[in-house]
């Protein structure tokens, strides 16, 4: 005998008045969504034209410049530039473009929006006691149930990639946010506020720069968050580097799936010395004080 | 209430927690400190505080741990809302100030030194120095000329553009005490200023704050556990214990009278020598030698004399007239005779 779980209420229907209202939700907004993500899909496209269009010597010259400011260390500016030559070599240039594209834009989103919503949370304890369970929820729910939604929403392309990265990627560079804005010493805080210092003085003049190093490790960690959903984006019509994964899956050319993979994980190393190095140097500065 | 009164508060209390109005009134009924946090998880900061603080003088607030001196002294600034009374500063309660007029007071009339110097390690020392001005939108380059002009005054020039952490605890707290008077705030808060830093060090910026004080007459509420501190800084002395002030009075008055045995343990142990003077020790005799004491001279001061001279030394009194001789034996001995000194400082009349 298989004992079966008793129904308490009958989720079926439940489930049924859902998609009927997302569905309505679909038919009465979508266009309108639509239109107001039209600028975001439209700074996705340049960005990724930007790329395409600059000669491959001008993005690789573009990126260990970018590397040696962040790091001021020749190796890694060397690395940097090592990996993008190799890019190029393995042939996925043009897709690899595309994903940078789509990483940089929800990247600069996810922290645009999530560095005000970390501000948020570290003055207040309730918002933190509502906002960190639902970071929790974000964090452990499956890639692929974000974008159900999306897809509805906008039909598959890049916009509902975009949207989908975004919603994965923003938790980290929240949380960080505001444990960093928490950690800083209350007594550092308290001298601010005994010179007269607004709430907007504090944030800028003291909380701001000592969280920095929490603040950019959040930020890496979204980054990394986001190159890791380019592949199943690409399910959706984000193309790039996953596009090629998922093309080598379906049909079972190994060469393909390899070049694209790599591909991926020379962009990760990438962005992610460059983050890690200046995380690095920031900390050095700071302790100096400490 | 003269006007030479800077601050004045009026039945000031203060108790931490959810439900503190009503935990105040379990107090007022005569509930104490432990009972309240037993009974009713509230702690009580301070209960029916009353002090005047005068204007130009340095008036220091002594207790044990958690008697209550930081949640006090952060009262004045606004840092810690009172759950009742009143805190005047120049005839003004500073509790009806909005959140606006709070910023302005704080930004031009009181400032603050804190314990461990908190200091922006990722700003310089000069950077530092000028924070307060900053924040008060003065023009960097008109805040640049007067942060220079703090930070020579306390010592530190060549230093301005090390950051806090290439310093040293004296030099950080110099930096702390520079960016508090470079607003040229009347009231000068100073929260154990000087309890992080080692003795000598201590005792340098205790004579520095003497001398800057000695020019720029500014209120000071000076927090510290030590009594030597106290008695060298204040001009008058607040003792506080468990949220209750026991003794406002000066630092003599307090050595020669103490209110109740809790005062009376802190005086104990007191370094007598900065405290006693020459003139109670005269005694009738002849003088050998051209030294002379004056007669309000601590014994501490009069060692390097003594052991220079030979023989007993005059004491002469304000006027110059000769008052008697003490000798290095009657100065060893009174030190040493804690009873005997009480004694002698009952008996002077300072
Ligand atoms: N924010 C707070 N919440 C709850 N209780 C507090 C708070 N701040 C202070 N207290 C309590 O108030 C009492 C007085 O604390 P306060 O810090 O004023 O003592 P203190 O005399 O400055 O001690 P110390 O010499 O250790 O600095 C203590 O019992 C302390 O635990
Ligand atoms: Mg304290």
């Amino acid at each position: 005998m298989t004992s079966q779980f008793p129904q308490f209420f009958d989720t079926r229907a439940f489930g049924r008045v859902l998609d009927s209202a997302f569905n309505d939700v679909v038919a009465a907004y979508g266009l309108t969504l639509e239109l107001i993500f039209l600028p975001v899909l439209k700074a996705l496209l340049a960005m990724e034209q930007l790329l395409l269009w600059l000669p491959w010597w001008a993005v690789l010259i573009g990126f260990s410049a970018f590397a040696w400011l962040a790091s001021r260390s020749a190796k890694i500016m060397a690395t940097v530039a090592l990996l993008i030559f190799l890019i190029g070599v393995i042939g996925v240039w043009e897709q690899a473009m595309a994903t940078v594209a789509l990483m940089l834009v929800s990247t600069l989103m996810a922290v645009f929006l999530g560095l005000p919503i970390g501000v948020l949370m570290s003055r207040s304890n309730r918002v933190q006691g509502i906002a960190l369970p639902v970071l929790d929820i974000m964090q452990t729910m499956p890639i692929f149930v974000y974008l159900i939604p999306f897809v509805m929403l906008f039909g598959p392309g890049k916009i509902p990639a975009l949207l989908a990265t975004i919603v994965f990627a923003i938790p980290p560079v929240i949380r960080l946010t505001n444990l960093g804005i928490r950690q800083v010493d209350v007594e550092i805080v308290e001298a601010s506020r005994a010179f007269g210092a607004s709430p907007m003085q504090v944030l800028t003049t003291v909380q701001a720069p000592l969280a920095l190093p929490a603040i950019l490790a959040g930020i890496n960690q979204t980054t990394m968050m986001a190159l890791s959903m380019v592949v199943i984006a690409s399910m959706i019509g984000a193309g790039g580097l996953g596009y090629q994964v998922l093309q080598g899956i379906q049909r079972l050319e190994i060469s393909r799936g390899l070049f694209a993979g790599l591909g991926i994980v020379f962009l990760a190393i990438i962005f992610d010395r460059i983050a890690q190095a200046y995380g690095k140097r920031m900390q050095k500065t700071l302790k100096l004080g400490a | 209430m003269g006007n030479n009164i800077k601050i004045y508060l009026e039945n000031v209390s203060k108790v931490f927690g959810p439900d503190a109005l009503n935990a105040l009134a379990l107090i007022d009924k005569g509930m104490t400190k432990t009972e309240l946090l037993e009974k009713k998880g509230h702690v009580l900061g301070l209960h029916g505080i009353n002090l005047e603080i005068e204007t130009g003088k340095t008036t220091v607030i002594m207790g044990l741990s958690g008697s209550g001196k930081s949640t006090l002294i952060r009262h004045l600034n606004r840092l810690i809302e009172p759950t009742s009374g009143r805190i005047l500063v120049d005839g003004e309660d500073i509790l009806n100030l909005n959140a606006l007029e709070l910023r302005q007071f704080r930004r031009k009339k009181i400032s603050m030194v804190f314990q461990k110097f908190a200091l922006l390690p990722h700003k310089t020392v000069l950077e530092n120095v000028i924070y307060g001005l900053l924040i008060d939108k003065v023009p960097p380059h008109a805040a640049k000329e007067r942060g220079m002009a703090q930070v020579e005054l306390v010592g530190l020039s060549g230093f301005e553009n090390n950051f806090p952490g290439q310093l040293s605890g004296g030099m950080q707290q110099r930096v702390g005490l520079a960016r508090a008077l470079a607003t040229d705030a009347e009231i000068l808060l100073m929260d154990e200023a000087f309890s992080a830093l080692d003795p000598l060090i201590r005792h340098d910026m205790q004579m520095q704050l003497r001398e800057i004080q000695a020019r720029l007459h500014k209120t000071i509420v000076f927090i510290t556990h030590d009594l030597d501190e106290a008695l060298l800084l204040g001009d008058k002395i607040a003792i506080l214990k468990d949220g209750i002030l026991r003794q406002v009075d000066t630092g003599m008055n307090i050595l020669k009278n103490p209110a109740d045995d809790y005062v009376g343990r802190f005086v104990r142990d007191v370094n007598r020598a900065r405290i006693l003077t020459c003139g109670p020790l005269a005694q009738p005799g002849t003088p050998t030698g051209d030294t002379r004491l004056n007669a309000e001279q601590t014994l501490e001061s009069a060692f390097p004399i003594m052991a220079a001279a030979q023989g007993p030394i005059g004491v002469l009194a304000n006027d110059g007239a000769l008052l008697g001789v003490v000798t290095a034996r009657q100065i060893m001995e009174a030190l040493i005779q804690q009873d005997r000194a009480k004694s002698t400082l009952v008996g002077s009349d300072i």
